[in-house]
């Protein structure tokens, strides 16, 4: 379970002073799929990173599987990590490793015995669909291949949770679709808890069990995934779902004229 | 042109060669690590001290703020401590990897810096310390990238070697002054500078020819 309690952060520059965050709080249960979404600049990607702290929080207190994240030093959240996967927008691989050592990364970092880091990989690339690919560079593979490369990586030294940053959004829909039905076919085999921020309606009604929407570094809504369709509350959220049906109207009223 | 000529050059550019060498080693000794730390000492980035990196640029500043021959003459007393004399190659290669290693401890920044943040991040989210995201990530990343930046180190370093050679270093530089230059032997003048053309163009397509071998296995499709 994931606890995030008075969670705040500001920016602070020469010329301004940003909030990031204010006052958070959010229970994540084990085992659940959890998307917070927001437009550009509401403050998610400040929070997601703020679970594995890399970024520092002004205040609050975290709690991941009953450790507490925000009071550690840098020795003790070395090896939390190692238990937080992650995966992000820009894959974040590593050019100079094949993918089977971009997998094995992790595990060699948590000292795992070399016998067992060889099974251990090929395990996991099966899972992703990539057993064939082991010896290629991240450079040779296509979007959706890199990003199933960096969901291997985040998993490979068994963690109990799963952060998503924008995990889909360099993606095209196809490949999005079939990123999404990896990371629940995972969640469904590994009962893995995931956190994702997005801000694709696709991607929170595709997988997710539960939401929060988050409006200028607030929250201002959770509840299960479809309260947000059918019952949308905070600003944000009805702002997301007039843009999808103005869309859809829009469509249909120009279809005669044959797009 | 005749044996004593060819003898001349085969001495001087034996000469320069081992000045390079053994300069661009030491220079690398000193320039590697310091370069390494110039970018994790950053705002920032893992190991952020903001008053480390501020001393260390300075005093890379100003080792590199001096034209090299005068940086050469300062240093040499302690070519002579070190070595036991001003003259001759090997007193050289002190003040030649003094002042190449800041200009070395630069190049490294550089190349380090063009590694994106991401992947770093990606490291630390894995639990990686300091040490591992430098050897396994920051260097094996950026290594086409250093490999041209030493290239222009090597070029720069030959041209050092030179002036020295005008200051009692021997090397192609000296001959080229001594002969050429004072004694009018424009053809001595001439083969000088056609040998160090070649040198120059053979560190260059060695170093271009590695980086884009390392470059080409990452990129390559089967």
């Amino acid at each position: 379970m994931i606890r995030i309690q008075e969670l705040s952060k500001m920016y602070i520059t020469p010329s301004s002073k940003t909030v990031a965050l204010e006052n958070v709080n959010l229970q994540i249960q084990q085992g659940d799929i959890f998307g917070i979404i927001g437009f550009s600049g509401a403050g998610k990607s400040t929070l997601i990173r703020c679970l594995n702290r890399l970024e520092e929080p002004d205040s609050g207190k975290i709690m991941i599987a009953g450790q507490d994240i925000t009071a550690m030093n840098k020795k003790e959240l070395q090896l939390a990590r190692r238990k937080i996967g992650m995966i992000f927008q820009q894959f974040n691989l590593l050019d100079a490793k094949t993918v089977f050592e971009n997998v094995a990364f992790p595990l060699q970092v948590s000292n795992y015995p070399k016998k067992q880091i060889k099974t251990r990989v090929e395990e996991i690339l099966e899972l992703v669909g990539l057993a064939n690919k082991s010896k290629a560079y991240p450079l040779q593979l296509s979007g959706g291949q890199k990003q199933r490369v960096g969901i291997a990586r985040a998993l490979s030294n068994e963690p109990s949770v799963l952060l998503s940053d924008e995990a889909t959004s360099a993606l095209d829909p196809q490949t999005t679709y079939s990123i999404l039905e990896l990371l629940k076919d995972i969640n469904q085999k590994l009962g893995l808890t995931i956190v994702l921020i997005t801000h694709e309606l696709d991607v929170l009604k595709h997988i997710c069990n539960h939401m929060a929407v988050i409006e200028h570094g607030k929250i201002v809504e959770t509840g299960v995934v479809e309260k947000f369709f059918l019952n949308p509350e905070s600003d944000t959220a009805k702002r997301f779902i007039s843009i999808l049906q103005g869309f859809q109207e829009k469509r249909v009223y120009k279809e005669g004229e044959g797009i | 042109m005749n044996d004593d000529v060819l003898d001349l050059l085969f001495t001087g550019l034996g000469e320069t060669l081992y000045m390079v060498l053994l300069s661009t080693l030491i220079a690398l000794i000193l320039g590697l690590p310091l370069g390494i730390i110039l970018v994790a000492t950053e705002k920032g980035n893992i190991l952020e001290s903001p008053r480390i990196n501020k001393v260390l640029g300075t005093i890379i500043n100003v080792v590199r703020s001096f034209p090299s021959i005068i940086l050469i003459v300062v240093l040499l007393p302690l070519a002579r401590f070190i070595v036991g004399t001003t003259l001759g190659a090997t007193a050289a290669i002190v003040p030649l990897s003094i002042g190449a290693a800041p200009f070395i401890a630069r190049i490294i920044e550089n190349s380090l810096k063009e590694v994106s943040f991401g992947k770093v991040e990606a490291a630390m989210a894995i639990g990686a310390n300091p040490f591992t995201i430098i050897t396994k990530v920051l260097i094996p990343e950026a290594l086409p990238s250093l490999i041209r930046g030493l290239t222009i180190a090597v070029i720069g370093i030959t041209g050092m070697t030179a002036v020295a050679g005008a200051i009692g270093a021997g090397g192609l530089g000296s001959l080229a002054i001594r002969f050429g230059y004072m004694r009018y032997r424009d053809d001595i003048m001439l083969a000088t500078i056609v040998t160090l053309v070649i040198l120059v163009q053979g560190v260059q397509f060695a170093g271009d020819y590695l980086a884009t071998c390392i470059n080409r296995k990452r990129y390559k499709f089967d």
